[in-house]
């Protein structure tokens, strides 16, 4: 995608600027911004860092299985056609898991084996499944406790509370997922 | 006011305190676990170095040459009808497509009209509370070789403009 839209972009805004005369503040624009990258990646490093390590604390304990254990009855509610697949029900709980702690590499991996699970039971192979379609929905849905990207860049631009945005991403994803759930649910028996 | 904040700033410490707590009681090696952590973390920064780079470039071009404000201009007569701050448009038209654009896109907006300013919140919690909506359908359809994907593009796409929305709501109400 972006192979395309990059280098849009990029002959879009010299072109323009090149017909209404702006062609000096692009041309210094251009080193700015690898100046900009540079100073964003280092506030970066340090949060990252920082929060890896503290969930890498959390998936060497039982607490990735017992918030597994707690999410039961609500994929029971969003996956009733998987009744009988516990191994596939276990894997989308992990997945939701490791996407509330921010664990997005992990969360990737564990999701494409769930959608592995589920595929061996699908009738038309060429089709997604009402499980697999709520799957991909909720992974669409940034389902994540701590926003540790958005706090990072936040706390290197200087902001005056960082984290303070946190309960607004709460009530924010919460309706875009809600959302997202009801339109699966209805779409699913139509379409 | 105060209570969303002191909850907000509450929220990572109780949580680094609850796996630490695990970590102790189930006898970790806690600070170990720390450092290989961190050490991951450190492929990740750099692995993203370069991308940001790139998109920085494109974004900052895109705003220097005065383009950006020149589309702006037209979209914001609709944009002004719902209360939606015009500025956030680009963000909302990327954040879809590509992760690192749309950082590079909400870096841009926050530096320019303040990470503080209501603008700089909704940016942030757009940023916050939506995912690369394309991106990951992509995977997890071609992981299974599935062509037929139904409505969830559909359905994922309203669950986004649901969230940016909210974004934009929730941080008027608060300010």
């Amino acid at each position: 995608m972006l192979n395309i839209i990059w280098p849009i972009f990029i002959a879009i805004s010299f072109i323009y600027a090149l017909i209404t005369g702006n062609v000096e503040k692009v041309s210094n624009g251009i080193f700015e911004s690898a100046s900009s990258a540079v100073e964003l990646t280092l506030t970066f490093f340090g949060t990252i860092c920082l929060w890896n390590g503290v969930i890498k604390i959390a998936k060497e304990t039982t607490l990735m299985s017992k918030l597994t254990k707690m999410l039961q009855p609500a994929i029971k509610f969003l996956f009733p056609e998987l009744k009988h697949n516990e191994k596939a029900k276990e894997e989308i709980s992990m997945n939701v898991v490791a996407n509330l702690l921010g664990l997005g590499n992990a969360a990737t991996p564990l999701g494409l084996k769930a959608m592995e699970t589920m595929q061996k039971e699908n009738p038309k192979k060429d089709t997604l499944t009402n499980s697999m379609a709520m799957f991909i929905v909720l992974n669409t849905a940034s389902l994540q406790l701590i926003p540790t990207n958005v706090i990072a860049i936040r706390s290197s631009l200087g902001a005056v509370a960082p984290s303070g945005i946190i309960l607004q991403v709460w009530g924010a994803t919460i309706i875009a997922a809600t959302v997202g759930i009801i339109a699966t649910k209805l779409f699913m028996k139509k379409f | 006011m105060k209570v969303v904040n002191y909850l907000s700033a509450a929220a990572i410490p109780i949580i680094i305190l609850i796996i630490l707590f695990y970590g102790i009681k189930e006898k970790k090696k806690v600070f170990d676990c720390f450092l290989e952590g961190a050490t991951e973390g450190v492929k990740i920064v750099v692995g993203l170095f370069p991308t940001l780079i790139g998109i920085f470039l494109a974004v900052g071009a895109l705003r220097t040459s005065g383009i950006l404000d020149f589309i702006i201009g037209i979209i914001s007569p609709v944009t002004d009808l719902f209360k939606i701050p015009s500025q956030i448009l680009p963000l909302a038209m990327l954040r879809p497509i590509s992760g690192s654009a749309s950082m590079g896109v909400a870096v841009d907006i926050m530096k320019q009209h303040g990470v503080d300013t209501t603008l700089g919140m909704i940016t942030s919690v757009i940023m916050g509370s939506t995912e690369t909506t394309f991106y990951t359908i992509a995977i997890y359809t071609a992981c299974v070789k599935v062509k037929k994907i139904r409505f969830v593009l559909a359905a994922a796409l309203l669950a986004d403009l649901a969230g940016m929305i909210s974004s934009v709501i929730i941080c008027q109400i608060m300010s």
